[in-house]
């Protein structure tokens, strides 16, 4: 059973996965109770303090906007699912009017 | 000749006693013969091996010295190495071909180290016992029917069982120090930001980070000394220069105060493996450390503050395997369907889980809930050991929660989750932390005895403090060679 606040049919539906209705199941329980655990958060009073995004603090960095070599577009392009000339090449996106 | 450590080879090679193209033959001979039971290989890089060896010998004969000339290293497949198979032990990246080298790769390579293969994981580093690799079975060398932990088990399999004396791993919640520690080694995790991770498969951004696993702290500080140090390639490499760790190993423990963790120990691993850590806490005081009592009392919310942070980031950084610039591709009807189905087909359970999960928790209505409560508790869990060090200068603790258990022992997610207890406060703290071997414990459903891990633990950029005393450590009790690896067809 998922959780009460854990719609996993939504959430597989934000991350782009089609789940199968068995895996739909399995995953819906193990993410309830995977929630409940992550739950013992609500016991700790963090009203004090605030986020952290990462612990070493980062600051901006400054370079000159240089043209520099890239990676070869046909050793990048060979990697590729299917390219045509310089190109990534995609099921039609935009539907026809 | 397979015993042989980092800093020896490297000592041998530059004095022309031997050529980096004889050990890198026998290296590949001996893993050849081995790896079959191990399995700690997904890709053999013989080739590559051959011409980066004679590259080295070529250094070496015009008179350069290399702190790693011709030594054999093992390179965790999340980082990439141009011109060879880089998948993170996924389906969805099972036949890329990487067409750059991950910065660290690149710097222990210039080293004089030389690469022999990619080593398997759980899929994208989600795990602890390897078992969550689609592309094959690790097995522990210190005992086959055993997980080598994970993720970077391939790693650790490959250096306890002598087929190379250096891996590359990659740690976010303990994934360098718990395979460590399951495979009698030391894993040592730098503090966030001192090794570039350019080239190196993202998890968990604001948490991963690369480090050695080694058999000895002072290769780990020869690997670690070539791979550190500022990136522009990755902004969130420090500009903290880094000190030289090779030049700072110790003999001795005088003068430090080591803190032992209240909360800890008052949990019991069982007699054993209590038994094993009073009696390292114990050698440390013997070696002159003073020993210190430190509170940690947010560290029991690490689990749940990262199986938060984690899936988050992973969430975000996996969306980028979409079948569309590399990896593997399922046509859908339209380019949605393509996603869907591609994913579908790509990712393993564990993967889909904490994709589930951190979708979930960055999602509209639970974002303030799950994700910034969570980077709240961390605030809280860095403060603690910030606290702690202003009375100690070191923390020690259990690395894992137990020896290596069985393959297929952890059946629910969760149970897995909990082998990282000790580590995951840690790195969400962002802290330099390593794993040396610590002593042996029988446990229940084994005949012999198995390797278990002290978790070592400094203030941020301390890494030249921490390597020194784990040096201490480890040369006073020798606990890594009371038992060689239990292998068919031997080590020697």
């Amino acid at each position: 059973m998922p959780g009460p606040d854990l719609d996993v049919r939504y959430v597989a539906k934000l991350a782009r996965l089609a789940l199968t209705d068995e895996e739909a199941r399995v995953y819906g329980a193990q993410l309830a109770d995977i929630l409940a655990h992550v739950g013992a958060l609500n016991e700790l009073d963090t009203s004090d303090v605030a986020a952290t995004a990462q612990v070493i603090e980062s600051r901006n960095v400054w370079r000159e906007d240089e043209l520099r070599p890239c990676l070869p577009h046909d050793e990048v392009l060979a990697e590729a699912p299917q390219a045509q000339g310089p190109y990534f090449r995609v099921p039609r996106i935009i539907g026809e009017a | 000749m397979q015993g042989t450590t980092a800093a020896e080879t490297a000592r041998a090679v530059n004095a022309r006693e031997r050529s980096a193209l004889e050990v890198v033959e026998e290296a590949l001979e001996h893993a050849g013969r081995i790896d079959g039971e191990v399995g700690a290989f997904l890709t053999m890089t013989a080739e590559l091996a051959r011409e980066h060896a004679r590259r080295v010998d070529g250094r070496i004969a015009r008179g350069e010295k290399l702190p790693l000339a011709g030594v054999p290293l093992a390179v965790k497949d999340n980082m990439c190495l141009r011109g060879t198979r880089t998948t993170c032990a996924s389906k969805i990246l099972a036949d890329w071909i990487a067409p750059y080298t991950a910065t660290a790769v690149q710097r222990i390579l210039d080293a004089g180290a030389v690469p022999i293969g990619k080593t398997n994981l759980d899929e994208f580093a989600m795990g602890s016992s390897c078992e969550n690799s689609a592309l094959g079975v690790t097995r522990n060398p210190y005992d086959l029917e055993r997980v080598p932990g994970g993720s970077s088990g391939g790693s650790a399999a490959a250096v306890a069982a002598l087929e190379t004396p250096i891996a590359l791993g990659s740690d976010t919640g303990g994934s360098i120090r718990e395979p460590a520690a399951f495979c009698n080694i030391v894993g040592f995790k730098p503090t966030y930001g001192r090794v570039s991770r350019y080239g190196l498969i993202a998890f968990a951004s604001s948490l991963d980070q690369i480090g050695p696993l080694t058999r000895t702290v002072e290769d780990a500080a020869l690997a670690y000394d070539a791979i550190a140090g500022l990136d522009p390639m990755d902004s969130t490499s420090v500009d903290v220069p880094p000190q030289t760790t090779i030049d700072g190993l110790r003999e001795d423990l005088r003068g430090l105060r080591i803190g032992i963790v209240k909360e800890y120990a008052a949990k019991s691993l069982g007699a054993s493996v209590d038994a094993a850590y009073k009696a390292a806490y114990a050698e440390l005081e013997r070696l002159g450390a003073e020993l210190v009592e430190v509170a940690l009392p947010t560290a029991d919310y690490g689990l749940a503050t990262y199986y938060l942070i984690a899936p988050a980031e992973c969430s975000s950084n996996l969306a980028r395997f979409d079948g569309v610039r590399y990896g593997l591709r399922v046509e859908g009807a339209d380019m949605i369907e393509t996603y869907e189905k591609t994913r579908a087909a790509g990712f393993g359970p564990e993967v889909k889980r904490r994709i589930l999960i951190g979708t979930h928790a960055l999602s509209s209505g639970y974002y303030d809930a799950y994700y910034v409560k969570a980077q709240k508790a961390r605030t809280k869990i860095a403060a603690d050991f910030e606290n702690a060090f202003g009375i100690c200068d070191l923390i020690a603790s259990p690395a894992a929660a137990s020896p290596a258990f069985k393959h297929g022992a952890k059946s629910d997610p969760y149970s897995m989750y909990l082998m990282d207890y000790y580590t995951i406060p840690v790195s969400l703290a962002g802290l330099p932390s390593l794993s040396v071997p610590c002593g042996w414990v029988r446990p229940d459903d084994a005949e012999h005895e198995m390797p278990v891990g002290l978790q070592l633990t400094a203030p941020l950029f301390a890494e030249r403090f921490l390597l020194g005393a784990a040096h201490a450590y480890e040369q006073s009790t020798q606990h890594a060679k009371k038992h060689a690896p239990r292998l068919a067809l031997g080590v020697s």
